[in-house]
């Protein structure tokens, strides 16, 4: 038991259950203080999401809805992760995710380009400012957080500017893809029958196979190797002849390119269009944050953390609006959000707690052992007690 | 009867998982003496003295002041029994005055006000009495260690402190600044202060301790008076066999020039002055150079220079014959030179990673552990950290894949030096190699430096400690505030000599 405790897939798998039991039962909580009529129903639509139709035909349509967010999500966590192996925390996913919405959709609809060049022009776009906060690091020793962060607003602002000549005439809206652009809708690959649901793209498998490819870099390859050293260790790396400033500015790259996709992930499905007048930057990217953390900062754990944060979100849209204000969704998923960070530290605990029952038990032990030893031959005490005096 | 013992650790045992740190020991020190604790790295030393200042409560055990039983829980409590400790790294704001230094936490105020007149007073007339050299008004960072460590132990007098602790005081001084604080020492026991002496160091022991208590494995192993023993029987106490002091070697035969340096600078990282000024030098193939000095005269900057992690400022390297002064790091690595680095945890190791990682940390690039596709050969990598682990006896709890993080210093120790000396260098750069390594560890990178040699490769080696600086090379270039200062063959001089010349106390124009 105490060695499958010790293993650590196993503690981040249990830590991040307890982080949701927890985000639950605070949520619950809040809910009780706003209204204690309908908390109880209020939590169990937020966990059921989809499986709260009865209908066959509605859950998958709804299950669909929920894997189309999933996957941009996904590709923010990813990005977040990447960074996070080489020591970086990629607070920059955010815009860099903005960044991959606007390249696609203005390749989209100004240029007419195809669905495959404008997921790779929002690789560029997301690359691109990826490119700079790794400039800043590691030419001007510029925090990644705080240039990240600056930047996220400088991508949210260009964005509404760029897209202010592809939108509709009545609305502050873009115009829909669909009628205006239609090559470049994501391919469906027979998903959208299979979910019932017209959204469902290749974006699902894209980002899942994406998630794969991150996991192999990482820790099969000789660059993820490199990574990951100067990531734990900056100065070992740099010891050891690893170009650490090239590397910390390719891993921003990268980085950047993962949230770019996640951005063309989304718009590319037509599922929504971009508000030019939006004053605040996506919770995508931030998300991807909660997503990494909760997901045992694991690429494969990643891909289901995703798939449960973007679920309760969804979940939480379907809760009464006659007990509770329509915010509410977003305040229970974000609190079970919020608690997802807590994954490390309760690892933490959980560590500290083995090592105690550890240190107990062997201490039961050597209680048992010296009560036999000192019923077996009390001169052995005596004998100790003399080396101390000589 | 009043007790004649000042404080009293009797049958302390104090486990961790997996290690009895502390196992029945008992020390007792007597009112007005000088009390040594002898014991190799991992004795159980630290943690016998985080026991006595409540860091941490042992399991079994009793402590006891002047007779009477007390219980130690935090150090606030080790305080008020006026127990006082000279730490190995000072505690000291740099900077702040050396006056304010000494009542930081116990500041006299009326009104909230500093009384800092009064503070003066009591702090001039201490360090008086006890022939404790200080200007009180100057800043730390100022001035010398052995004077940082004087204001240290006034910290402690002015806290009208009876139990002094030093943990291993002499490790940062010149060997005339220990003269002066066994001096100071033995003030202080003539003055009624009880004083405890960590130390591993044989001969400090026998010149100023009364009384010895050694530790060895976490086990007491005994009390001696140090007029009734010699150093031998102390050192065998302490490792529990004899050891072999000095390093067996024959005659060097230099070859070629393997690197040599020329006029190198290197800029400081901490304050505007060179930390390497103006250095030449040459190693040859088939000879171990030494250089020695006080930590911080520039030998930490000067390897940094020649390793490639920080830039020359001015100045020419060659290795080889080929000039390398503005070459990477992985092109002077990959054109034969190997690097011990002096901070294990800092540069040597990826403490995170599993030890096979660390083992190939240097070579990962080669074609034997990556494919031309850029993936990790995981089988070749398995078998090559395998065959070091065989080969350098680097011993951890589960071979290959035992997280660095969890290995002892010494195994380490061990697996870089497995690493670089596998890497056949050229030229071998090893910085402090034995640093907190026990005796036994010791003996054995000796001899692998020494092996080095006589395989025809040229040794670089930077040592702080004078027994490793008389006994392993073959030529000493001593290093005094950047500078070298003299050229030394160790076989002609004595540590006299060179303590003179790590001091600063004297230099010859050193030819390169």
């Amino acid at each position: 038991m105490k060695k499958f405790l010790k293993n650590n897939a196993v503690q981040s798998l249990i830590a991040s259950l307890l982080c949701i039991i927890l985000g639950l039962l605070i949520g619950y909580i809040v809910l009780l203080f706003i209204n204690p009529d309908g908390a109880w129903d209020a939590i169990l639509m937020v966990l059921k999401n989809f499986l709260k139709s009865s209908l066959a035909k509605t859950r998958t349509k709804l299950l669909g809805a929920t894997l189309v967010r999933t996957a941009p999500l996904l590709m923010c966590g990813l990005s977040v992760l990447f960074a996070y192996k080489v020591g970086l925390f990629n607070i920059g996913a955010a815009g860099q995710y903005v960044a991959g919405v606007c390249a696609s959709l203005y390749a989209a609809l100004a240029w007419g380009w195809g669905w495959l060049p404008c997921i790779l022009f929002a690789v560029v776009a997301g690359a691109a400012l990826g490119a700079i906060v790794g400039f800043l690091k590691s030419y001007c020793n510029v925090n990644e957080v705080i240039s990240g962060i600056m930047l996220n607003w400088i991508a949210l602002y260009t964005t509404n500017m760029i897209l202010m000549s592809q939108k509709q005439q009545a609305s502050h809206y873009t115009l829909k893809l669909k009628g205006n652009a239609d090559q470049a809708i994501l391919p469906t690959l027979g998903l959208d029958k299979l979910l019932k649901n017209e959204r469902a793209s290749i974006a699902i498998p894209l980002a899942i196979i994406l998630a794969i490819i991150v996991y192999v870099v990482l820790f099969r390859t000789r660059f993820g190797y490199e990574l990951r050293a100067t990531g734990n260790n900056r100065n070992a790396a740099k010891y050891a002849g690893m170009a650490e400033k090239r590397n910390i500015i390719l891993t921003l790259v990268i980085a950047g390119g993962l949230a770019g996709i996640g951005g063309a992930m989304l718009y590319l499905t037509d599922i929504e269009q971009w508000s030019v007048t939006q004053t605040s930057v996506p919770g995508m990217g931030f998300n991807g944050i909660a997503a990494t953390f909760l997901g045992g900062l694991n690429p494969i754990g990643t891909i289901f953390s995703s798939f449960f944060i973007q679920h309760i979100t969804d979940g939480g849209a379907f809760v009464d609006t006659t007990y509770y204000c329509s915010q509410i969704s977003d305040l229970i998923s974000s609190i079970i959000i919020y608690l997802c960070g807590f994954v490390l530290f309760l690892k933490t605990a959980i560590n500290r707690g083995i090592a105690r029952s550890e240190e107990r038990e062997a201490l039961r032990e050597k209680a048992l052992a010296a009560q036999a030893a000192q019923t077996a031959k009390p001169e052995n005490v005596s004998a100790n007690e003399k080396g101390g005096e000589k | 009867m009043e007790s004649p013992y000042a404080i009293e650790m009797l049958h302390i045992t104090k486990k961790f998982p997996g290690i009895i740190a502390n196992d029945d020991i008992t020390l007792q020190l007597k009112k007005g003496e000088i009390h040594a604790l002898l014991g190799e790295n991992g004795a159980g030393k630290s943690t016998l003295m985080s026991v006595l200042f409540g860091l941490y409560q042992a399991e079994e055990g009793i402590i006891k002041k002047d007779g009477v039983e007390v219980k130690i829980n935090d150090p606030n409590d080790a305080n008020d029994l006026g127990i006082g400790m000279v730490h190995q790294h000072f505690k000291l704001v740099e900077c702040f005055s050396v006056l304010d230094n000494i009542i930081l936490g116990v500041e006299p105020t009326k009104n909230g006000f500093l009384q800092k007149k009064e503070a003066r007073e009591k702090v001039l007339a201490l360090s008086e009495k006890y022939g404790l050299q200080v200007d009180p008004d100057a800043i730390i960072e100022d001035i010398t260690v052995g004077m940082q460590q004087r204001t240290e132990i006034l910290k402690m007098l002015y806290r009208d402190n009876e139990i002094l602790i030093f943990d291993e005081p002499t490790a940062v001084l010149t060997p005339q600044e220990i003269d002066e604080l066994m001096q100071i020492m033995r003030n202080l026991a003539a003055e009624g202060k009880s004083i405890l002496f960590i130390s591993h160091k044989l001969a400090e022991i026998m010149a100023v301790a009364d009384r010895c208590t050694v530790l060895r494995k976490g086990k007491y192993i005994g009390t001696v008076e140090t007029k009734n023993t010699t150093m031998e029987q102390l050192s065998a106490m302490m490792v529990g066999r004899n050891v072999n002091f000095h390093v067996d070697k024959q005659p060097s035969h230099p070859g070629e020039v393997i690197l040599d340096v020329e006029h190198m600078t290197v800029a400081s990282k901490v304050h505007k002055k060179d930390a390497v000024k103006d250095v030449s030098f040459k190693v040859r193939a088939g000879e171990i150079v030494c250089i020695a000095g006080i930590d911080g005269n520039g030998q930490t900057e000067l390897v940094y220079g020649l390793s490639g992690l920080e830039p020359l400022k001015s100045g020419k390297l060659t290795f080889k014959g080929q000039d390398i002064t503005k070459a990477s790091i992985r092109k002077r690595s990959t054109s034969g030179m190997s690097h011990i680095p002096e901070d294990r945890h800092k540069h040597g190791l990826v403490l995170d990673y599993p030890l096979e990682y660390n083992l190939i940390l240097q070579r990962y690039f080669e074609r034997e552990f990556t494919s031309a596709a850029g993936f990790l050969k995981r089988k070749p990598i398995r078998e090559y950290a395998n065959r070091l682990i065989e080969e350098y006896d680097v011993r951890s709890g589960q071979g290959a894949i035992t997280p660095a993080r969890s290995m002892s210093g010494g195994n380490q120790q061990k697996a870089i030096i497995a690493r670089e000396i596998d890497k056949n260098p050229d030229l071998l750069l090893a910085v402090q190699p034995t640093r907190g390594l026990d005796v036994g560890a010791i003996e054995s990178v000796h001899k692998q430096l020494v092996a080095q040699r006589d395989a025809g490769k040229a040794v670089l080696l930077v040592s702080l400690e004078l027994d490793e600086v008389m006994d392993v090379p073959d030529r000493i270039l001593v290093m005094y505030e950047g500078e070298i200062v003299g050229e030394l063959d160790p076989k002609k001089t004595t540590q006299e000599e060179l303590g003179l010349y790590m001091a600063g106390a004297k230099r010859d124009e050193v030819k390169a």
